[in-house]
């Protein structure tokens, strides 16, 4: 069971949270096509080891962490908010 | 005399305690403190059990969770539960236990021609045979062999077995497991530095290997009442570490003793999850049979096993017993024996040199060197054993029990699990296991440090060293140790190879021979032997014999053990009832219930409830089945006014100056131009292009909306939202609120409507003009602030008010009473689903996760400006083909006929593939006949058509014929009015 | 026994033993002098320089398309390369069940061939892997339940496939261990595939290997892929760790590490890897015939012909490759097995594990070429691999024989993605992790 140091709660157990996915991918901008978003959406390096993740917790602060986890070992290396400035 | 008798006092027995117990329908008498298993051998049983396929007999083999044998049903007031461990199940007054897997007897069982069988039953037999007749495997082979397998039999009815568990959560700077030399010597020395220490025994008493060594009594003593008072550990026996599961997280099964049971309400178990900083592993190690013919007999017993019997209940395991051995350990059972009187009567053992041999000696037990035991005589019960040196004559020695160790394995279980490499170490011709430091480490006999002083000395080391990477001095620990007598190192011996069944698995009957047999077909790799034979596969996962038959396949490939290794350990450490693992949240409980803030008033009307999600809802105000009910509820808002609880309503605020342009992101229509005091139905994409939700969403001041969201879409919108928000808006000033338990809704339907509102908010100005078809507003309700807004769900004349959760009651009854005069009534979700059906309003039903806003007859709503959710993807050729599933009505051409959900359009009554499907459906409130919603390929372009609504499982076909989805007052006229 | 050359150099020249034909009387005979004819079911290959078709993974899929490409397509110059032995990946690590109760006519078509084949496999291979169809029998706790569930039979129905509605009765005279009403979402009925059942999953791995072997496969255990070989976008062959095996075509067969091998050739799929598990319990005489479905949570159940419950429940919901098990999912599945089935709270546990899943982006699996030419996907089984394995190789040993996809599994092309056609049985979306 994973333990996750959620930078405003504190470590909590994994069913606290929610995954929502590879955060590497990032959403295309204006202008982009089918090509773009279909990347986007579906394609995923699925790295075996590094892995960088959007978890959402849920059942705390209900912030979006973006988390640098093993795969294998479930190592957690990083645990940051999402960047209040990115995006729209 | 012969056999296993009490001789006197134990550890843990106490004589003035005498419990009577039933075995296989005997009334026997035992004392407190023993288990099942000693008071069996007390009272000089030797024949407990039958064997899964050769049904040989079988007895006790060990003194502790290890056993492979003595596996017994416990018949208790609710039932029959198999598989008890009769060497850890605690003797209590009035237990009725009885042995399994034999009929018709214990004595004469049946079955027991498997044994004679064998030559034809070898591992893996039955992946060769049974294939013919075809129809013979499933009518004939498999039920004998379903019948023949299993173990014990489980009986209990309905309503049996309910014993509470619970699960109880905790946390330390250090768990040690494990209360042996190593564990108590390990956790005082943590507790010195400062630390909080969870100590963890598997066993009923602390203490491990020094309760059977009288020695060590006194530095026990003192080491448990030194813990015991420690504000800083806790200790727990009875609690088996069940598994590893990363990131300092453990899960252990606590079993009460009966009279703490008695005093938690009859709680069995309890799961505790432990999240430590660090772990010392001191689980100690666990003895090996050694692979002879017959060495399954009743009366062989592991060494260890005769001394744990003898000091913790007084009882001697036989009156005449022999040793083999290939270890120095095992001599300390043939001195205690011999100490308790009992006559030793030789020691075989496979080495020439040997300390504890040469004690033996000089203390007048006959040792027999450089000699293996080959053979042994008695069917249920040992009467003689053969032995002879390398190559000599075999010589006889008569005895009632042969006391087994072929060395001690490290138990690796859990460090395996926490992904410590195993090591093989010749010395003790066993694997042990090297952790990682950041995670902690193994300390004493569960690293192969064996002997009581030693294992303590290493406990302490350890102990100091993981306080010390806690950044804590810790004290030394003061007591000196006993010292341990000088030994002589193991000569590693597996197995003494002559024709016979030597048996490397006793519980699953997999033989020596049989690990070659895997051998010899391929089946080579500790994998594949396992899988192939079922060796270690059985409750007790191979404990005593694992190795044995992993060193056995090794020998035949020709590479050291070592090299061939072991099957990966799984958890869980010991089998856990299902109750266990479940803990409370089962049954009624197994999932929250949702009450609406007006339950009570629902209830008190005579609503029927049901279950959607976690909610609990008004299905119909009748406890009487069938559509009358419910037609009558709905065509009471057709044709006049009712009031129904819409609470169950995703609600989510979403406030500040950007709330505008993040709901243009998130909806596939615009909501930024949207004007204050109105209202507008949108529709939710998700990034693929498919629909997610709809709703209607209301504007109340030029920063602040109010969303509402399908009732079972609640979680996974707010979600959807917050992960766009702070994901991809991060420059957005806006707050996002779940408000869906702070308000209360309810929507009050029908011509009547306006008449209604009006009386119960007459400071609101509800005509058309001033409150038209989408109006929003804040408002009182009886003096409680709400919001009103004039939105529709039946198709009817409709508002909604919303009203703070707490005064709901108050609101409904003001309500009900503002609408007397128009006869009010309330209607319930299915009279709600009805009216919504008729005029094509979708749900759950139709928002399947599989229909884009197109294929449901929103594909204009999509704005051709600015970024959304869903845009791009939303135009995939895909989603855009003429034979997509689309939205329909369906009505049948026959009125008499009913329709289906689920019924399959079929274009003619012999067709194979399917158009569509019936996804919602409902009598007609306004005509007769049903009418439905579909999902019809191409279905836009059908309409008029006659197709065939299929449901085989019925044997029903109406025929059908499409219509516009809209099959109630499509101009709006009604919602408008 | 013969022995086994060990030396690449010898390997061309392996005399390739046979084990002979399976049956009542072989075991008579070999009981009768003892046991010494029996010999490995499959031989244990070294690798050539060069084949036709490389397949990667020595698990269900791989093997079964080895052995149907060399069975029914002719094509014997074939390797099958497996990091470790056989068979210990997915093949080894499920709950061996077998159905064809889908929403898709696509999937139904497909899973309903698969399950013909499992129905003769016995024969096939000579090799009994205990293809048991007791019956598979899905709760229902809700209309909305009830009405996706009628539809799916009806589906089954219209496609030839046995599917069948159950009362409330009928569900407790199949499972008489069950509660209907007590727990917190009684039992409104059932759905019963009476065809569905269990398959001993060891026996299938081995069953196909040895068919395979015995019809000139080479299976080449212990040969880790570490690089895909390709120029001019076209395969040529695989490094492995005992040395580069050329090949016209290369199939992955790898599910659970699809993404890490196509990535050797450049792709990313469309795929997450998650681990799903599984736990069995101690031996106990027969208390359940059917394969049992709980409605209301995680919790699917059968009892094995060694007496064991085995059980599952959901994947853990985040991307991994460790197989190991969690806490929280047992909680949730024991309590769901408690709720449903009562009289199982004092049945014991023995063993969890985890197997790690393929996880595709609409939940359905690949079996496609790639943008690589040459190179053959058969993955994205998700927790549905098991039941797929003869009909998973025998497509794609059709696509490789062929070069063109197999009728039955044209819609599990790779191109459906980008092409907006996914085939998404539960409409959950691009969410692996919520599949």
């Amino acid at each position: 069971m994973l333990r996750l140091p959620c930078p405003f709660c504190g470590e909590r157990d994994e069913t606290e949270f929610r995954f929502r996915g590879d955060a590497t991918v990032v959403r295309p901008g204006a202008g982009a096509g089918l090509d773009e978003f279909n990347a986007y959406v579906y394609e995923r390096a699925n790295p075996l080891g590094w892995h960088t993740e959007w978890w959402l917790h849920a059942a705390g602060c209900r912030r979006l962490l973006k988390v640098e986890r093993d795969t294998l070992t479930h190592e957690i290396r990083s645990v940051t908010a999402a960047a209040t400035d990115g995006g729209h | 005399m012969r056999g296993p008798a009490r001789l006197g006092a134990g550890v843990l027995t106490d004589s003035s305690q005498p419990l009577a117990f039933v075995f296989d329908g005997k009334s026997l008498r035992g004392l407190a403190g023993d288990t099942l298993a000693s008071a069996l051998l007390a009272n000089g049983y030797r024949l407990i059990g039958r064997s899964f396929k050769y049904h040989r007999p079988r007895g006790i083999v060990t003194a502790g969770p290890e056993e492979p044998c003595a596996l017994v049903e416990l018949i208790t007031a609710a039932g029959r539960e198999p598989n008890q461990l009769a060497t850890t199940l605690p003797l209590r007054e009035g237990l009725v236990a009885q042995s399994q897997h034999r009929w018709p007897s214990l004595r004469f069982d049946a079955l027991a021609v498997n044994d004679l069988c064998s030559r034809f039953l070898p591992a893996g037999f039955y992946y060769k045979t049974f294939m013919a007749p075809a129809w013979a495997w499933e009518k004939v082979f498999e039920p004998l062999i379903r019948r023949a397998a299993g173990l014990g039999r489980l009986e209990a009815t309905v309503g049996d077995h309910a014993d509470p568990a619970e699960i109880v959560h905790e946390h330390a700077d250090v768990l040690v497991v494990g209360a042996g030399a190593a564990g108590l010597a390990a956790a005082l020395t943590l507790a010195s530095g400062g630390l909080r220490v969870l100590l963890l025994e598997q066993d009923s008493i602390l203490g491990g290997g020094t309760l059977l060594d009288a020695r060590w009594t006194a530095w026990r003593e003192r080491a448990v009442a030194t813990l015991r008072a420690s504000a800083l550990v806790r200790c727990l026996a009875r609690t088996t570490v069940l598994g590893a599961y990363g990131h300092g997280v453990f899960g252990a099964l606590e079993t009460l003793a009966p009279e703490e049971s008695v005093r938690f309400g009859g709680v069995r178990e309890r799961l505790r999850v432990i999240r430590a900083r660090r772990v010392v592993l001191a689980c100690g190690a666990i003895e090996r049979l050694i692979a002879f013919p017959d060495n399954d007999r009743p009366g062989v017993m592991l060494a260890g096993a005769a001394l744990s019997y003898l000091r913790r209940q007084g009882v001697t395991v036989g009156q005449r017993p022999v040793f083999f051995v290939n270890n120095d350990e095992a001599y300390e059972a043939a001195f205690a024996l011999k100490a308790a009187g009992v006559p030793v009567v030789g020691v075989v053992d496979a080495r020439s040199e040997s300390l504890a041999a040469d004690r033996a000696t000089a203390a007048g037990i006959p040792v027999f060197r450089d000699c293996a035991v080959e053979s042994v005589s008695g069917g249920a019960g040992v009467t003689a054993i053969g032995f002879s040196k390398l190559g000599g004559p075999r010589r006889r020695l008569v005895a009632d029990s042969l006391l087994v160790s072929g060395g001690h394995s490290p138990y690796a279980v859990l460090a395996t699990q926490l992904g410590a490499a195993l090591r093989w170490r010749e010395s003790i011709a066993a694997f042990t296991p090297e952790l990682d430091p950041g995670l902690g480490v193994v300390a004493g006999a569960a690293r192969g440090i064996f002997g009581l002083g030693r294992a303590a000395s290493d406990g302490a080391r350890l102990g100091a060293q993981v306080a010390r990477a806690l950044a804590t001095a810790p004290a030394a620990v003061e007591t000196p140790f006993p010292v341990d007598p000088p030994s002589t190192p193991l000569a590693a011996l597996w197995e003494v190879r002559r024709p016979g069944k030597s048996f490397v698995d006793l519980q699953n009957d997999v033989t020596a021979n049989d690990v070659r047999l895997a051998h010899q077909e391929g089946y080579e790799h500790v994998e594949h032997m396992k899988r192939f034979t079922t060796h270690g596969m059985a409750t007790d996962q191979g404990r005593i014999g694992g190795l044995v038959g992993c060193a056995i396949l090794a020998a035949a490939r020709g590479i050291p053990v070592a090299q061939a290794g072991q099957p990966k350990p799984r958890p869980y450490a010991q089998p856990t009832p299902f109750a266990a693992l479940a803990g409370g949240e089962v049954r009624k409980h197994y999932r929250p219930q949702r009450r609406l803030p007006l339950h009570i008033w629902h209830a008190a009307a005579g609503a029927t409830f049901v279950s959607t999600g976690l909610w609990l809802r008004p299905l119909v105000y009748s406890a009487t089945p069938g559509w009358d009910p419910v037609l009558e509820e709905a065509r009471h808002v057709r044709q006049g006014v009712g009031i129904t609880d819409v609470s169950t309503l995703g609600k989510l605020e979403v406030s500040g100056p950007d709330a505008g342009r993040f709901l243009d992101y998130i909806y596939a229509n615009t909501f930024s131009s949207l004007a204050v005091g109105r209202a507008r139905y949108g529709i939710m994409l998700r990034e693929d292009g498919m629909m997610l939700d709809d709703g209607t969403t209301a504007r109340l001041a030029p920063n602040q909306f109010v969303l509402t969201t399908t009732t079972a879409n609640t979680a996974t919108v707010l979600e959807h939202m917050e992960f766009q928000q702070q994901a991809h808006c991060g420059r957005m000033d806006l707050l996002i609120s779940d408000v869906t338990d702070q308000w209360a809704q309810f929507a009050v339907a029908g011509p009547r409507a306006r008449e209604v509102i009006a009386a119960a908010l007459p400071a609101v100005d509800v005509s058309n003009e001033a409150f038209p078809f989408m109006a929003a507003a804040s408002t009182d309700l009886a003096g409680i602030p709400g919001r009103l807004f004039r939105i529709s769900f039946s198709g009817e004349l409709a508002y909604e008010i919303a009203i703070p959760a707490r005064h709901a009651v108050e609101a409904w009854q003001a309500l009900l009473e503002a609408g007397r005069r128009w006869d009010i009534r309330p209607y319930g979700l299915d009279a709600l689903n009805s009216l919504r059906i008729e005029k094509g309003h979708i749900t759950g039903a139709e928002l399947n996760g599989n229909t884009s806003a197109a294929d449901l007859g929103f594909g204009r709503m999509l704005k051709k400006q600015g970024d959304f959710v869903g845009r791009i993807l939303s135009q995939r050729p895909g989603l855009l083909a003429a034979e997509r599933l689309q939205l329909v009505g369906i009505r049948p051409v026959d009125p008499s006929r009913r329709l289906r959900n689920g019924m399959q359009l079929v274009d003619g009554a012999s067709a194979q593939a399917s158009l569509g499907y019936i996804t919602s459906s409902t009598p007609a409130t306004q005509s007769s006949g049903w009418l439905g919603l579909a999902l019809l390929s191409g279905g836009r372009a059908r309409l008029g058509q006659h197709l065939v609504a299929s449901s085989p499982i019925h044997a029903d076909h109406p025929a059908v014929r499409v219509v516009s989805p809209h099959m109630l007052d499509p101009e709006n006229a009604r919602v408008r009015a | 026994m013969d022995p086994v050359p060990s030396s690449p150099a010898s390997a061309a020249t392996a005399v390739r033993t046979k084990s002979g034909h399976y049956s009542f009387w072989r075991l008579l005979r070999e009981g009768l002098r003892g046991q010494r004819g029996w010999r490995p079911a499959w031989v244990k290959a070294s690798p050539k320089p060069r084949y036709r078709v490389v397949i990667v993974g020595g698990g269900g899929h791989g093997l079964s398309t080895a052995y149907y490409l060399a069975s029914h397509f002719g094509i014997t110059d074939v390797a099958v390369v497996e990091r470790g032995p056989i068979g210990l990946g997915n093949v080894g690590r499920n709950t061996t069940i077998v159905r064809s109760n889908y929403f898709q006519p696509a999937n139904i078509r497909f899973y309903e061939y698969s399950l013909k084949l499992w129905e003769g496999l016995e024969r096939e291979l000579n090799f009994n892997a205990m293809v048991s169809q007791r019956g598979t029998l899905n709760l229902f706790h809700t209309e909305a339940q009830r009405d996706l569930f009628t539809r799916r039979a009806n589906q089954m129905r219209l496609l030839g496939v046995d599917a069948e509605a159950v009362t409330r009765e009928g569900v407790k005279s199949l499972v008489p261990l069950i509660d209907l009403d007590n727990g917190r979402y009684p039992v409104l009925g059932g759905f019963l595939q009476p065809r569905g059942g269990t398959v001993r999953h060891d026996a299938v791995a081995w069953g196909y290997a040895r068919g395979a072997s015995e019809r000139g496969v080479d299976i080449i255990e212990h040969c880790e892929v570490t690089g895909i070989r390709h120029d001019g976008g076209r395969v040529a062959g695989v490094e492995t760790s005992r040395g580069f095996l050329g090949a016209d075509i290369v199939c992955l067969a790898v599910a659970g590490h699809s993404s890490r091998l196509a990535g050797m050739a450049g792709l990313r799929l469309p795929i997450e890897t998650h681990v799903l598990q599984a736990w069995v319990t101690e031996s106990l005489k027969p208390v359940l015939d059917v394969v049992l479905t709980y409605g209301a949570g995680h919790f699917y159940v059968s009892q094995s012909d060694k007496g064991g419950l085995v059980f599952g429940g959901a994947i853990d919901g985040y991307n991994t490759y460790g197989q190991r098990g969690t806490l929280p999912m047992a909680e949730e599945v024991a309590a769901a097995a408690v709720t449903l089935l009562p009289g199982l709270a004092r049945v014991k546990v023995l063993r969890q594990w985890g197997g790690i899943m393929d996880m595709s982006m609409d939940g359905s699996p690949i079996i496609s070429k790639t943008p690589v030419e040459g190179l053959i996907l058969n993955g994205g089984w998700c927790y549905g691999g098991f039941k797929a394995i003869p009909a998973g190789g025998m497509t794609t040993a059709y696509l490789v024989a062929h070069g063109s996809p197999h009728p039955l599994a044209t819609h599990l092309d790779l191109g459906r993605f980008a092409a907006g056609r996914p085939i998404d049985e539960r409409g959950i979306g691009p969410f692996p992790y919520a599949h």
